[in-house]
């Protein structure tokens, strides 16, 4: 489609914005009406009510060997998660490959059974509903693919794509089927008279439009997108990432975004968790994860992003190497997850798991020595000979830094005695700022 | 490293004609033409660069701009590989250490391919033979090029795996491809394509398929390895941190041409070309504060058998109408040098640039 096309339909969207919120909350009204029964979910969560609640969640999937394919084993992807998604909040989910994230994205949509633990929509148990009683809960939870050229059916027009949705539902959207989809088009920013295109004609960047509209066609109210960016390139990913956020701000849509790109997940989220290896390691709002990261494993991962930026090239005092490889989740390290490549493992780290704790107001991490932050475990300093291999390839800098701060939010507590946690947050945060100012100083 | 002292790598335009080339790696006037049944695609129309030793070239675009058909270019890649029944059309000069290899026969240049030149593929997992151990394929790639038996090869495997940073080599050389994770694999990559000690190191998208720790491991090596060698590396990638990485000089490609080149210094802080800045609008950075808003390029990239008129970047382009005349839709701007080393093909004046760049599109990034 041409740009200038595109441009007139996104400047009709943003003109429109009030017609487009206005439309689909009375769409989706009278569709309820129409299909009766089905419609179980009346009571709409206000802005900053918790939307989605997972507790204890885990997917092991089983090895089989054998004649008798007896299991042997399991890969633990997903290892017992618990968090909150807030209406109207973006909550984003970083980690490495294979730490278990797209698994999260399958077991909340109820596209994957949960081993244990339990998923909770609007205060309703969906763990175990079968697919009738999941059917009327897919109108509220909707997906993004990855891969816009596999999550298209190529002998399907895109007419008949977007339109699947109203089918299986048995939905009559006001003005016809035809229309509606025709109007979410426009609103993803597409040529609305490409209804009888088939996907093979359109750009990446396109498609993932077409599946964003999909997404939408049922006017959901939770989004789950497993990488939607990822497979486009720079200059489409900046389009994309704008319309999901345009569409967000109009429709008052909820989105937990699945991604490995640290700068992106950081663009387009409110909250951000980190996965590795099955566990959430730090769930924080995103300013201060990625002002103050406390857990070591965020800090190494955003440490490795590449800057653009040539004036801080082979900056090694910055950054922070893993070493190795992640571990397999067949058999994941007892104890803390990380502390096979923690730089700061020490015995306990071997042999107590760290549960996820709210350390400061809207972070929440697991670990036992952390960052930025009072050791959660100081009686334990030997480190570990893996963890001396380690710090090896941290520079001396960011150790004695690290150190630091640590030591200044103890001493911080000490003082404040028992005042509780906030004061020690505060002063942890005065801390950090005071840190950030002698970092530029030494710039 | 030393990244402030550019001088030996000249990106300038190429001077001479029938002559030899004084750079270790000189391109001219590349031109690397498919023809299909829809018509002929353009890759890549009319490239020149050039590149010295112990530097590091990055090329940066996005899919379909030409970055990996022109190191294909360069390995001799093309005309020994047929697409459909018909070959690549390819001209130009390609001068390697005085050697020009487009004219060259294929002996002498299958020679050169992996002793003076080598490559690093994008996808490792594709790019190694399933059915060989790691270390047989790396002995294969220093045997063809080396008269010693298989035991001194072996030996040569297992000390380049141990230079890359394959714990155990010794036994890792003799598991399969699929035994290794992805990282390790790219290692085992790196490994075979330095065995020969290269001059010439070209590395296709190397971390593209990676996680950003492996990846942070990964340029390391590299940087590293190069120092070492003191070999050439082109480096090519559409992630712009990665070049700001490793690159010091940077080349930006858009349908088959270069648009803009110069020191990375001067292409990140004072870019001279709207295509090259749409590229540092759409990237969220982590370096700097939240931006409001991304400024993406609008629209998709061309197509390469109907490059549009004049400028192939003018539909896409917000200042497309800044020159006068329509001349950005008829007229194909040419590179011109704007300042020291410092090429870009626009046709708007270096005044207006400057004056767009500073004013509008830096306080928004």
């Amino acid at each position: 489609m041409s740009d200038e096309a595109k441009d007139k339909t996104t400047g009709k969207t943003k003109g429109k914005a009030e017609d487009v919120a206005s439309a689909i909350p009375a769409q989706s009204d009278g569709t309820q009406e129409k299909s009766g029964g089905t419609a179980t979910l009346t009571k709409d969560a206000a802005a900053g009510e918790t939307l989605l609640k997972v507790t204890g969640l885990q997917k092991h999937f089983p090895i089989k060997k054998g004649l008798l394919q007896r299991q042997v084993g399991a890969v633990r992807a997903v290892d017992g998660i618990d968090f909150e998604v807030r209406s109207g909040e973006t909550l984003g989910v970083v980690g490495e490959s294979g730490c278990g994230k797209s698994t999260m994205g399958r077991l909340i949509t109820r596209l994957l059974e949960p081993t244990a633990g339990t998923v909770e929509f609007q205060g309703k148990d969906i763990t175990h509903l079968g697919v009738g009683g999941m059917r009327p809960m897919r109108r509220d939870v909707q997906m993004i693919f990855q891969d816009p050229y596999s999550s298209l059916n190529p002998r399907h027009t895109i007419g008949t794509i977007v339109s699947a949705p109203f089918k299986l539902q048995g939905v009559e959207p006001e003005g016809g089927v035809k229309k509606e989809v025709q109007r979410l088009l426009s609103v993803v920013g597409l040529n609305p008279e490409h209804y009888n295109r088939y996907p093979h004609e359109f750009s990446g960047g396109q498609r993932q439009r077409i599946g964003i509209a999909r997404a939408l066609a049922l006017s959901p109210k939770l989004v789950v997108a497993d990488e939607p960016v990822s497979a486009l390139d720079v200059s489409i990913q900046a389009q994309v990432v704008n319309l999901l956020d345009d569409l967000q701000q109009e429709l008052g849509l909820t989105y937990v975004i699945i991604a490995h790109d640290l700068s992106v997940v950081r663009h387009v989220s409110d909250r951000i968790a980190v996965m590795y290896l099955g566990k959430i390691m730090e769930l924080a709002d995103r300013d201060l994860l990625y002002k103050s990261p406390m857990h070591p494993y965020t800090k190494a991962l955003m440490s490795a992003v590449p800057i653009p930026d040539p004036a801080r090239r082979g900056a090694k005092s910055e950054r922070i190497l893993l070493k190795g490889d992640v571990p397999s989740p067949i058999a994941p390290p007892s104890g803390c997850r990380f502390h096979t490549r923690c730089w700061k493992a020490t015995q306990v780290c071997t042999t107590t798991e760290p549960p996820l704790k709210e350390l400061r107001p809207g972070q929440q991490v697991a670990c036992h020595h952390p960052e930025n932050f009072e050791d959660q475990a100081p009686q334990d300093v030997v480190l570990l000979s893996a963890a001396k291999e380690a710090a090896e390839l941290v520079s001396d800098d960011a150790l004695a830094q690290s150190a630091a701060t640590s030591a200044a939010v103890a001493a911080e507590v000490s003082e404040t005695g028992s005042d509780g946690g906030e004061s020690a947050a505060e002063g942890s945060e005065a801390e950090e700022s005071r840190a950030e100012e002698s970092r530029s100083e030494e710039k | 490293m030393s990244e402030l002292s550019k001088s030996g790598a000249a990106v300038g335009e190429p001077t001479g004609s029938a002559s030899g080339s004084n750079a270790f790696l000189e391109v001219r006037d590349l031109k690397v033409h498919f023809p299909t049944d829809d018509g002929l695609v353009k890759s890549v129309d009319g490239l020149s660069f050039q590149l010295e030793r112990g530097k590091t070239l990055g090329i940066v675009g996005e899919s379909g701009s030409g970055k990996s058909v022109t190191s294909l270019g360069i390995m001799g890649l093309h005309t020994a590989g047929q697409y459909g029944r018909r070959k690549a059309q390819i001209s130009g000069e390609i001068w390697l250490d005085g050697t020009e290899l487009l004219s060259a026969d294929a002996d002498q240049v299958r020679k050169l391919r992996g002793r003076q030149m080598a490559m690093i593929f994008q996808d490792p997992l594709s790019a190694l033979h399933p059915y060989y151990t790691i270390g047989q394929q790396i002995v294969e790639a220093y045997r063809i090029h080396h008269d010693v038996d298989k035991k001194t090869a072996k030996r040569r495997a297992v000390e380049m795996l141990d230079r890359v940073g394959i714990p155990q080599p010794d036994k890792r050389v003799d598991s399969y491809p699929h035994e290794f994770s992805g990282g390790m694999r790219q290692r085992a990559m790196i490994a075979m394509s330095l065995v020969n000690n290269p001059e010439l190191l070209i590395a296709d998208e190397p971390t593209t398929a990676l996680d950003v720790t492996v990846q942070a491991q990964i340029l390391d090596l590299i940087r590293d390895l190069q120092k070492e060698f003191g070999s050439a590396v082109i480096i090519i990638t559409h992630d712009l941190g990665v070049v700001a990485e490793l690159a010091d000089d940077l080349l930006v490609m858009y349908g088959g041409r270069c648009v803009e080149r110069g020191p990375a210094e001067k292409v990140f802080y004072e870019p001279r070309h709207p295509y090259t800045w749409g590229l540092l609008g759409s990237m969220p950075r982590l370096d700097r504060d939240q931006q409001e808003r991304l400024t993406p390029v609008k629209g998709s990239p061309p197509s390469l058998i109907n490059l549009p008129s004049g400028c192939a970047f003018n539909p896409r382009c917000p200042y497309a109408d800044v020159p006068k005349d329509d001349v950005t839709r008829t007229v194909r701007p040419e590179l011109t040098e704007i300042g020291s080393k410092h090429w870009a093909a626009c046709h708007m004046s270096q005044e207006q640039r400057e004056r767009i760049w500073t004013e509008e599109i830096a306080p928004k990034l």
